[in-house]
């Protein structure tokens, strides 16, 4: 049961910020590691502008679900639609220059090259539009002065702006990120979320993947938790409280999962 | 009860481990009868049957050694040539110093496994892509060292005395069972060990190293074991090869084409089973006779089969036969049966 | 003075090393490949250069330049097509279809051109004569040539990969495909300039070895393969100017070899990379670590 009553597709029912047509459309997905189901018939919908961020636990499928959406995991079925478009059986690269750019859990900075190198890096398929380098230096000020610098000598909280950067300047419609804090000290992960919105000012899309609850319940316009590769929660911050948020994140008795449109009872 | 606990639970009952299929006693006779009735060939066929023969024990001995280091231990080798010619040059130097080459045979196999430890220490860093070029340079200069040696025959080789002796028929049904004793054994170790708790790590292994390191595997002594095997197996079968042929040569004993042929066999019959390296030899052995007079051909050939298989087939024919019967006549891995719905599966 | 002489002479053919090597050492940086047919190439090079010069009487200088091009284009094909497959299932079956692939182009070879080695002759006065320097000391101009060819190709290689878009590329999915392919690059085509660029410099290297001294069947494997990796393992594995480092010292100690005892040649020189391996793995310029 979804807050808002809701089926847990995201369908009729629920209020949206922008009221015309998803940019992201996720369908049944299901996704397996080997003989492991990890996600289990998940749907969503992100609209143009919005900070969608799906929560959970460790394990509970959220960086496969952002890894299936950036075409890294082939899903089992189920298919994944952006701007209007079937993308499901396009390759990652293909989905990157068609505007979704996935920032990695743990960064992936290319290490033996420098920052700069690594922002050329990003913009050599890059669509047209308003980042380019010169403007990531203008964002985040310090990386100018350090730009010969090889990635691997930085600190953790500024590889982490580097790779926000060098996904910036594709120039994506959708940002993913995935755990954007993790293994950063907490002043670290603040200044970085409070970038986020000048990052949105844009135009941007974004569609994260966050442990930290209250830090995505902060950024967030709509939040979307899993337990277990199945959706247990969705819906606005502003209209879940904090004992349903940890029902849903702990799969607490109270909690009673989502309807997944196909899935029979439940377990 | 929690979700998680609930499932465990329900499944516990569903599992049986089991070591093999009823057939393994079956495979035991049956193995055990064909060596006796190949042991009795040299009453039954022609002198000409018996060196084919011959050299598909060398082969397959080969074969099965190689097997072991690519398909088990995943140490792709290409220099093994360095122990087929070892072995060969230590029954050729106890021949000279007056001992029966066929005496001289398991001295060259543990001569052999000895050298393989320094040449283990050298190459054991490596990754495997250098590993594999290394053994080869290896072997380049393990022949070029021997060749300096004139006593046993420099660079252009010596013939194998002490064999004559020996009629023509008794030297060839000699040679014949030397070679099949050796193949046995080669295959009887080869199995044994893999029953063993090295074939549990040597899975381990294969399915995941940092896992397998991690909970304690003595990964590093499983491989180098592996490495010594092979070695002296090698060796051994570079023995028989001296004796069937009267003479040994560096540049025939050491050619990089034996590992070219125990490679090959072994990928198309299946790399990772102990069937696989019979089949292939099998197969090798018939391209040989059928394209004996086009020289270098069957080399082509059977190395395009083997390119051929290694990207589309896998687990080669024995992998064919193995998917579509589930019979293993070598068990060494376990069976998973559950009574679920997901029905048996293989480990 | 026929040490001084040897020393030079070792130098020179060092260079001609690192150009076998440097293909080699490129292909496993970046999709950890090692080709074992890599030294066979450099000899297809070359015989496809005797057959194109027989068939169409044009000067041996111009053969390099259809057939390098040629045989890197051959290398991107064979990247996308056989040796991707390889690479899609394991480093294992990357080996082994090189190594068949070796055996084949060999045996191949064998049975078209037969054994008989033969050189790339262009009739130039460049490749007997020599100079001197100072009265005991002779240095043929061909190998100072393909010495300098070789220093060429390297910088030029070392300038692509620094500040090249592709050069950028190449580097980037070396470290990390998946994140390359989250930037929108195909990892795929970027492995097959990878391949391509050690095609052509390994085919280069091979018509520069058939007028330097003569081609075999076996070549490719028994000289070529062999020295390409033990320059590799000496200068250190992942540095461009230490395979030259590497190359050199390999030249020289088989000159030195040489000189002892002329048959001790190739010798010496697999002993000194034992020599290396036995008491430093990551060779003398080391860039990150064994495994």
């Amino acid at each position: 049961m979804t807050v808002s009553g809701a089926k847990g597709n995201g369908e009729a029912g629920e209020e949206r910020p922008d009221d015309g047509t998803p940019l992201l459309v996720v369908r049944d997905l299901v996704v397996h590691h080997g003989q492991l189901r990890a996600l289990d018939a998940i749907s969503l919908r992100v609209f143009p502008g919005e900070v969608y961020a799906i929560i959970g636990a460790n394990g509970a499928g959220k960086s496969t679900l952002l890894r299936t959406i950036a075409g890294l995991h082939h899903p089992t079925t189920g298919s994944v639609r952006f701007d209007g478009k079937d993308v499901t059986a396009l390759r990652p690269e293909r989905r990157a220059t068609q505007g979704i750019v996935l920032v990695p859990e743990g960064r992936r900075l290319f290490g033996s090259l420098s920052v700069q190198e690594n922002l050329q890096v990003g913009a050599t398929y890059a669509r047209p539009g308003p980042w380019t380098i010169d403007r990531v230096y203008e964002t985040f000020d310090w990386m100018r002065e350090r730009r010969g610098q090889l990635t691997a000598q930085l600190s953790g909280g500024e590889q982490q702006t580097v790779a926000i950067g060098r996904a910036l300047v594709a120039n994506p419609r959708m940002l993913l990120l995935d755990e954007l804090s993790l293994g950063l000290a907490p002043v670290v992960v603040q200044r970085i979320y409070g970038m986020l919105a000048q990052i949105l000012a844009s135009g941007l899309t974004v569609l994260l993947v966050e442990q930290d609850v209250s830090q995505a319940l902060r950024v967030a316009s709509h939040i979307h938790c899993l337990l277990e590769g199945r959706t247990t929660l969705e819906g606005r911050p502003a209209d879940v409280t904090a004992d349903q948020v940890e029902a849903a994140y702990f799969g607490l008795a109270g909690a009673a999962p989502a309807d997944q449109p196909g899935e029979g009872s439940e377990p | 009860m929690s979700l998680a606990t609930e499932t465990t639970a329900r499944h516990a009952e569903s599992f049986r481990v089991t070591r093999s299929r009823r057939n393994v006693a079956w495979t035991g006779a049956g193995a055990l009868i064909i060596v006796v009735v190949l042991a009795l060939f040299p009453y039954i066929v022609y002198s000409g049957t018996t060196a084919i023969l011959v050299q598909a024990f060398i082969v397959l001995t080969l074969a099965s050694m190689w097997n072991l280091l690519a398909g088990y231990a995943g140490l792709v080798s290409v220099g093994q040539q360095a122990f087929v010619g070892l072995g060969a040059y230590f029954v050729l130097i106890l021949a000279i110093h007056g001992t029966s080459p066929f005496a001289a045979l398991p001295v060259a196999a543990i001569g052999c496994g000895v050298a393989a430890l320094p040449l283990w220490w050298l190459v054991s860093r490596l990754r495997t892509g250098y590993f594999a070029i290394a053994t080869w340079v290896l072997a380049a200069t393990v022949m070029l060292i021997i060749e300096k040696f004139s006593s046993i025959g420099g660079g252009t080789g010596m013939p194998l005395p002490g064999l004559s002796g020996l009629s023509p028929t008794l030297l060839t049904a000699y040679t014949y069972w030397a070679g099949l004793a050796v193949t046995v054994a080669a295959l009887v170790v080869i199995y044994l060990l893999l029953r063993g708790r090295l074939g549990l790590v040597l899975t381990a292994v294969r399915d995941d190293e940092v896992a397998a390191r991690s909970s304690g595997s003595r990964v590093g002594l499983a491989r180098m074991l592996v490495f010594v095997v092979a070695g002296a197996g090698c060796g051994a079968a570079g023995g028989v090869l001296a004796i069937s042929q009267l003479q040994v040569q560096p540049s025939a004993v050491f050619s990089v084409q034996w590992t070219a042929e125990m490679a090959f066999a072994t990928i198309i019959g299946g790399l990772g089973t102990i069937e696989g390296p019979i089949i292939g030899t099998v197969v090798y052995i018939v391209l040989q006779q059928a394209l004996a007079s086009y020289n270098a051909w069957y080399l082509i050939i059977l190395g395009l089969v083997a390119i051929f298989v290694a990207l589309f087939a896998r687990r080669g024919l024995w992998g064919l036969v193995d998917e579509h019967l589930h019979v293993r006549l070598f068990p060494v891995g376990y069976w998973l049966r559950t009574t679920g719905p997901e029905g048996r599966r293989r480990r | 003075m026929a040490w001084v002489n040897a020393i030079i002479q070792g130098v020179l053919i060092g260079g001609l090393y690192a150009l076998f090597a440097c293909g080699l050492s490129l292909m496993f940086g970046v999709m950890k490949v090692v080709n074992l047919a890599h030294g066979d190439l450099a000899v297809v090079a070359g015989y496809v250069a005797i057959g194109v010069i027989a068939v169409i009487h044009i000067p041996v200088l111009l053969s390099f330049v259809i057939v390098v091009p040629l045989m890197a284009l051959v290398g991107y094909a064979l990247q996308r097509t056989i040796l991707q497959g390889a690479l899609d299932r394991s480093v294992l079956t990357t080996l082994l279809v090189t190594f068949g692939l070796s055996v084949v182009i060999e045996n191949g070879l064998l049975q078209f051109f037969t054994a008989n080695s033969r050189g790339i002759g262009a009739g130039l006065a460049l490749e007997s004569d020599s100079f001197s320097l100072g009265s005991q000391i002779q240095i043929g101009y061909l190998p100072v040539v393909i010495f300098a060819v070789a220093v060429v190709v390297l910088l030029g290689l070392q300038y692509f990969l620094s500040r090249s878009k592709y050069g950028r590329l190449i580097r980037a999915v070396a470290d990390d495909k998946e994140a390359a392919q989250l930037a929108g690059a195909d990892y795929r085509h970027v492995f097959g300039i990878a391949a391509g660029i050690a095609f052509g410099t390994v085919a280069l290297a091979g018509i520069a070895y058939g007028m330097y001294s003569q081609l075999d069947p076996t070549a490719g494997t028994d000289t070529i393969l062999l020295f390409a990796f033990a320059a590799v393992v000496i200068g250190g594995l992942g540095s461009l100017w230490g395979t030259l480092l590497g190359g050199v010292i390999l030249g020289v100690a088989q000159e030195i070899g040489a000189q002892i005892n002329i048959s001790d040649e190739v010798l010496a020189g697999f002993i000194v990379f034992l020599v290396v391996l036995a008491v430093r793995p990551q060779g003398l310029i080391s860039r990150g670590a064994q495994s």
